[in-house]
């Protein structure tokens, strides 16, 4: 017999699969470019879904909860901007060298956190923060607390740079093909089903011949690279980076707040947190102004604290709830299943 | 030759020695039946074997190699397995999924991985319920699912804590029929069983533990009549008249 679970999988794929073309054609739609900051928003909503899907692959998936992604966020970013900023080439080096450092800090922080069970890893992870943020401030070679900003350059990729909101619109769309691909890649192989084993128990997954260290740390670098990719996009789309526009707590807890309020562990669910805060954190900025700085904020912290009281699950659990009622409503043969 | 073998095993925690120099052998592709009572030390042994403790003392080997000390993901990569007596599925996974993982330890690709997932949950006669979370299952399910994702791993050895206490006679009769397919099909395996009626006609041998000493090494029908065992089992006053009933029986 072949697993049932096969075909169902494909589905989902044709699903995501249409959603990237509807995206991808959005921009050619009469009128829907013209509007800087409809643009400005959809080009979140993809970045933050990317940066909450790269963090999912180790707080979802594999369980560590990590208060830690802003410092990858940042050496990514910086990557980018030593290159084109310092260095005055194109961002390419610096991407793939700031990606590797995110790898390799992830991996030596990591490994003895990953000693730490439970909160403690968290809590460890909150103190990286901290220690990468005053020593960006206080690094001259790459700016200081002041920052790097990036000169007057010509657009287009050689660059990674637009003058347009819509290439930036594709950048941003072509990241999160990455990072959703490969999270969907990861979910069908065996390192997918092994991360969710070591989430639920690691011992059992031991007896099994999980290997659970190297799990995790390899989960921890997959995501920490994903994240500085992430980190590249923000730098290039803000034509600036100084330490508190990325390696802060804020920037930390949106990685873990929108992925739980999504759904964690789920290939969708940072999109669907993403889609949720990312409007709401833009318009209440633009209609409240400096006034209003922190509105989203509150609205955000009480939507978290709903969700984790009434659907741990986030909104992806909201929905199989909703799913799996309809199914038990139309008829109750094939939805449920007798006791041995 | 001795698929596993125990040497002098001791396992104390602090003063408590919960394994005081325990030694056997596992024949492959025989049974070996582990009994004792409460609190005898079965658990803990097999927490040693399996690599989930060091052992204070002695040495473990499998395979003709030396296990002593390895963790327990290496022993389970070199054929070791085991369930757990209390069991522990993976919740928030689906049945499926909870064997597959096993069945990930010998196939590395998907569709091999799938189809020996599949088998080993039909063996285990667990297909209805596949799609659903592990974390739902009823007790009997869940002890046979911890049966069917130790057996997807493609053990040479495989250790059964206690996978059928708690379950009705009916349970029992369908667990037994599952190991007994199992040792046919080239299996070697070592169970904890309180439940006598079971272990005892599947069992090539019985090692018997009381307070973490081995008191019996033999083959079940001779295991029964042991006067050490049944003193074990059932205290020294009963076996005294036990004794009595048996010699006035005799002559």
């Amino acid at each position: 017999m072949v697993n049932p679970t096969k075909n169902r999988i494909f589905g989902k794929d044709a699903v995501w699969l249409l959603f990237i073309a509807v995206v991808a054609v959005l921009p050619l739609v009469p009128g829907f470019a013209d509007n800087s900051f409809r643009m400005h928003v959809f080009i979140l909503i993809l970045l933050y879904a990317s940066m909450a899907q790269a963090w999912n692959i180790l707080g979802g998936y594999c369980g560590q909860v990590s208060f830690g992604h802003s410092v990858f966020f940042g050496i990514g970013a910086y990557g980018a901007a030593m290159a084109l900023v310092t260095y005055g080439t194109a961002p390419w080096p610096g991407i793939l060298i700031g990606m590797a450092a995110a790898g390799l800090v992830a991996v030596v922080i990591s490994y003895p956190c990953f000693k730490l069970s439970g909160h403690y890893f968290a809590i460890a992870t909150f103190a990286i923060v901290e220690i990468f943020f005053r020593m960006f401030q206080v690094w001259d070679w790459i700016g200081g607390a002041i920052g790097l900003d990036y000169p007057v350059i010509e657009e287009g990729l050689w660059n990674l740079v637009w003058y347009s909101k819509t290439g930036y619109y594709y950048f941003a769309l072509i990241l999160f093909v990455i990072v959703f691909g490969v999270v969907r890649w990861l979910e069908g192989h065996r390192f997918g089903y092994y991360m969710k084993a070591v989430r639920e128990g690691q011992e059992t997954a031991e007896s099994l011949g999980v290997n659970s260290a190297m799990v995790k740390l390899t989960a921890m670098a997959i995501s920490a690279v994903l994240t500085a990719l992430c980190g590249v996009f923000f730098v290039q789309y803000n034509l600036r980076v100084d330490p508190s526009m990325v390696i802060s707590l804020d920037m930390a807890m949106k990685f873990v707040l929108i992925t739980i309020l999504g759904g964690a562990g789920t290939l969708l669910g940072p999109l669907a947190g993403a889609a949720v805060l990312i409007p709401l954190q833009e318009y209440t900025r633009a209609f409240w102004g400096g006034l209003g700085g922190g509105i989203d904020l509150i609205i955000f912290g009480l939507i978290i604290i709903l969700m984790v009281i009434k659907q741990p699950a986030g909104i992806v659990g909201i929905f199989q709830g909703i799913r799996q009622r309809i199914a038990k409503a139309r008829g109750k043969g094939g939805a449920e299943i007798g006791t041995p | 030759m001795a698929l596993l073998e125990l040497n002098e095993v001791t396992m104390k925690f602090g003063e408590l020695v919960a394994n005081d120099r325990v030694s056997f052998t596992v024949e492959a592709g025989s049974i070996v039946g582990l009994i004792g009572p409460n609190g005898a030390g079965k658990t803990t042994l097999f927490n040693c074997i399996s690599g989930l403790y060091k052992p204070f003392s002695g040495r473990i080997s499998f395979d003709g190699k030396d296990i002593t000390g390895l963790t327990p993901y290496q022993i389970a990569r070199k054929g070791a397995v085991r369930t757990f007596q209390v069991v522990r599925p993976l919740k928030e996974m689906t049945v499926f999924d909870n064997v597959l993982v096993g069945a990930f330890l010998k196939c590395h690709d998907n569709k091999t991985a799938f189809e020996k997932a599949a088998e080993c949950i039909r063996l285990c006669e667990l297909t209805p319920f596949q799609d659903k979370l592990a974390g739902g299952l009823p007790i009997a399910g869940k002890k046979r699912l911890e049966m069917a994702r130790a057996l997807a791993a493609g053990p040479k050895l495989l250790m059964l804590d206690e996978v059928m206490a708690g379950l009705t006679s009916t349970e029992v009769k369908a667990a037994v029929e599952v190991i007994l397919r199992l040792k046919d099909s080239g299996i070697t395996m070592m169970i904890v069983e309180h439940v006598m009626e079971a272990i005892m006609p599947i069992a090539d041998k019985v090692v018997v533990l009381d307070s973490g000493l081995k008191i019996a090494e033999d083959a079940p029908e001779r295991i029964v009549n042991d006067d050490k065992v049944i003193e074990a089992y059932l205290g020294a006053k009963y076996s005294q008249r036990m004794k009595e009933q048996r010699s006035g029986a005799g002559g």
